[in-house]
């Protein structure tokens, strides 16, 4: 739940605001003194932080907003705008070379996450791109560097270039990329040691690699959760050389990631990609305007629409939706739809995404339990075809068996049955109601 | 008597070696913030308002946090009203000594606990590539090196190539690995350890778990199994659990060592990559919302970088230069 953080102080802090008629020059003041804390606790580099501050203040207290009839509204508009425009505005692609293979090089301090990104990276343009890569595995330095990488080239049916820990890593990228051209990849991605931006012996090692493998990208890898220091970090690297993207890592954790807004805003790379999780497939583009909304409070909605669209068979969807409205739903519908919508990820994340999600109260400590769901669907899975078209037939001894075939209780079984018997009356309700109008949405869960 | 030499007298006491250490892994972080220290104290001959502000700015700037920098500059503006000090170049002594007080105000024993009577047991926790795995290779170097019988948990199952990354450190030092497959359940492989160390008579036990970031609870609570597994084989064990710190994160690190405590309980920071030029100053700032002393810190890439926390060193690594101008130039 990236960001959370400082979507509630900006909401604290504009809440004042947003009641109010007019907005005083004091209540801009005020404002902004509370947006300048939040952001300096979100770890955003302090000079980003002022000059930000500056232009917010400046526009804020200026005539767009006095004038205007809601002026509250204005000045959150005012900041989200900024935010965005500092994030770099629109989203950038990756640069794929003209001419194959296309090259991308990862660098960035220890343990920021390089390898995995590599890894991550390249699963995900052989999905959505339909690339054929190779990965390179320069890390001679740590140990068992070049083992990670082969474990999850095996992992993800990716081969891996290696000539282990005693080759210069020059001359293995080298051997790596002829390599990649007798096997026609068309995508390689070289994995490098951690290093300082400071160490200058290594940073020329980098240098070099850059200069025989001419990359199309050169990925600086961040830990989200980097402080202050973020911003030396990233220039240094930019000056030596030229960075052309920035990848994120660790932004699932409970880190605001001000180090997203100062980066972008100090060296004026783009972030490219947010690694959101430890899974393989959890590297997803990065969006600044969304992240904009989500930073505000105002949820991920696009994002949510993008995971469901991916996920979600469309017949089957049209096909739930013809039960929903003559409510011939069965609980065998039911786990179907359960799996589909566990296919976007964890439920937790979703969540996050949803507007106002974190404005509820408890919202914010809730973590649905996955565990809960699996026993939802052990539950139906213990159940004969005719009960689940049928459940009003389970009966005593039914519940019984169910109850012991799923490792429950009766007790949770006879929980289901009611919520599920409630959710049929609620869809046949708004069924009526809603005949010809709007859509339903099939998120009507007993769990949730 | 200045309050750096004070400190300098009660360093020359300690061994050379391991200040020395401290002064050169710190040197880039020393040098950037003194430098900005300097800068200031030439720009304002007076300590007035604006000097303040920028003073807070440097604090930020080096990740101490907004509410401690709010705390120690409202402590440093009282002590510059009490002691009466207009000077800017007066008020760097009593910066100095205020840092100092933050950071020892608590007299803990930031030394490691042992167990004197039989097996000490050390459990590595933090977030992804916090550098838990090279602090125990290079801890057991350490302990072996002190004629400790040491001995290796391989619990970091989930990472693809950190057991073999732990049995190099094995290898290279001649410590023993108790490990399992890849994906395999840790409080298993910790149950087997613990079980070998007894067996065995080993004296201290260091245990390598898997990254986890602190908001996930499942692999939290497999945190807390560990520790319970730990906890139910050896009376009075774990002696130490350390919380591993990337000194390059941020105001993050804060809700690590809270919510790393409550799962776990916590017994000291391990502060890594100091080395760079991270200013490590959310050291203040744990210290300061927080009952957790750093215990260990890691100066460099070398096998005996890693060294006991000492907070009068680690001062005086970070104003060294400071001070010497101060001292060589009274202008």
């Amino acid at each position: 739940m990236a960001f959370e953080g400082l979507a509630d102080r900006l909401q604290q802090a504009m809440k004042n605001i947003r009641g109010k008629g007019k907005v005083s020059e004091a209540d801009v003041k005020q404002m902004t003194r509370e947006v300048r804390l939040a952001l300096l606790e979100a770890d955003v580099n302090f000079k980003v932080v002022k000059s930000f501050v500056k232009t917010v203040e400046a526009r804020a207290v200026g005539q767009d907003v006095l004038k205007s009839l809601t002026p509250g509204q204005q000045v959150i508009k005012v900041v989200q705008e900024e935010l965005t425009a500092l994030m770099g505005g629109e989203q950038t692609k990756i640069n794929f070379a003209l001419k194959p293979p296309t090259i991308l090089l990862f660098v960035g301090l220890q343990g920021a996450g390089k390898t995995t990104s590599a890894a991550k990276l390249a699963q995900y343009l052989r999905k959505t791109h339909n690339k054929k890569p190779l990965m390179i595995a320069a890390d001679i330095y740590r140990p068992a560097a070049i083992k990670q990488l082969q474990t999850l080239g095996a992992q993800l049916k990716i081969p891996v270039f290696s000539m282990g820990d005693k080759v210069n890593p020059v001359e293995i990228v080298r051997q790596g990329l002829a390599q990649a051209a007798a096997d026609h990849h068309d995508l390689i991605l070289i994995d490098t040691a951690g290093r300082l931006h400071i160490d200058d012996n290594l940073m020329e090692e980098l240098e070099q690699i850059k200069t025989i493998s001419h990359p199309d990208e050169i990925f600086l890898v961040v830990d989200a959760m980097t402080g202050q220091d973020a911003v030396n970090v990233a220039s240094s690297f930019h000056e030596r050389l030229g960075l052309t993207g920035v990848i994120m890592t660790k932004l699932d954790g409970d880190t605001r990631g001000g180090a997203a807004l100062s980066i972008r805003a100090v060296t004026g790379t783009p972030i490219k990609f947010v690694g959101m999780g430890e899974k393989m497939d959890a590297l997803e583009p990065f969006h600044p305007d969304r992240m904009a909304s989500r930073i505000l409070g105002m949820g991920d909605v696009l994002s949510l629409i993008e995971k469901a669209q991916a996920s979600f068979d469309e017949d089957k969807a049209r096909e739930m939706e013809k039960k929903m409205r003559d409510v011939s739903f069965t609980l065998d519908d039911f786990l179907d739809q359960i799996g589909q919508v566990r296919n976007m990820g964890p439920l937790d994340d979703l969540l996050a995404m949803m507007p106002g999600a974190n404005k509820l109260k408890g919202m914010k400590n809730l973590s649905i339990d996955e565990k809960k769901i699996d026993q939802v669907e052990a539950i139906i899975r213990s159940m004969t075809p005719s009960e689940k078209n049928d459940p009003e037939i389970i009966n005593a001894s039914r519940r019984k068996r169910i109850a012991l075939g799923s490792g429950t209780s009766i007790a949770d079984v006879n929980r289901l049955l009611k919520q599920f018997k409630d959710m049929k009356k609620m869809m046949k309700q708004f069924m009526g109601q809603a005949k010809g109008k709007k859509r339903k949405n099939p998120f009507n869960m007993p769990f949730m | 008597m200045s309050f750096f030499s004070k400190i300098k007298n009660k360093i020359t006491g300690q061994t050379e070696a391991a200040t020395e250490k401290f002064r050169t892994g710190m040197a880039r972080t020393r040098n950037s913030f003194s430098e900005k220290m300097n800068n200031l104290v030439k720009r304002y001959r007076k300590v007035d308002e604006e000097f303040f502000e920028e003073l807070e700015d440097i604090l930020i700037e080096s990740d101490v946090g907004v509410t401690t920098v709010m705390d120690l500059v409202e402590k440093l503006k009282d002590e510059a009203r009490t002691r009466n000090i207009k000077d800017s170049q007066q008020l760097k002594d009593v910066i100095v000594e205020v840092l100092s007080d933050f950071l020892a105000k608590s007299k803990e024993e930031t030394a490691l606990r042992i167990n004197p009577h039989g097996l000490t047991v050390m459990l590595m926790v933090g977030v992804n590539g916090a550098g838990k795995t090279t602090t125990i290779g290079k801890l057991a170097n350490r302990l072996k090196s002190e004629g400790k019988n040491v001995l290796l948990a391989a619990a970091d199952t989930f990472r693809a190539g950190a057991i073999e990354q732990l049995q190099v450190w094995g290898d290279r030092t001649g410590i023993d690995v108790i490990r399992h497959q890849e994906g395999s359940d840790p409080a298993a492989v910790i149950y087997d350890a613990v079980q070998a160390a007894k067996s065995r008579g080993v004296d201290v036990l260091l245990c390598d778990t898997a990254g986890r970031l602190q908001n996930k609870v499942n692999l939290m609570n497999e945190l807390g199994k560990i520790k319970r597994v730990i906890e139910r084989e050896v009376p009075g064990a774990p002696q130490e659990v350390l919380l591993v710190l990337d000194a390059t994160t941020g105001q993050n690190a804060l809700n690590q060592a809270k919510l790393f405590r409550q799962t776990s309980d916590v017994t000291g920071i391990v502060l890594t990559k100091l080395d760079g030029t991270a200013k490590g100053g959310i050291v203040l700032g744990i210290r300061h919302e927080m009952d957790i002393p750093v215990k260990l810190v890691g100066l460099g890439e070398q096998v005996n970088d890693l060294q006991p926390f000492n907070a009068d060193a680690f001062i005086y690594g970070l104003f060294a230069e400071l001070f010497s101008e101060s001292e060589d130039d009274p202008s």
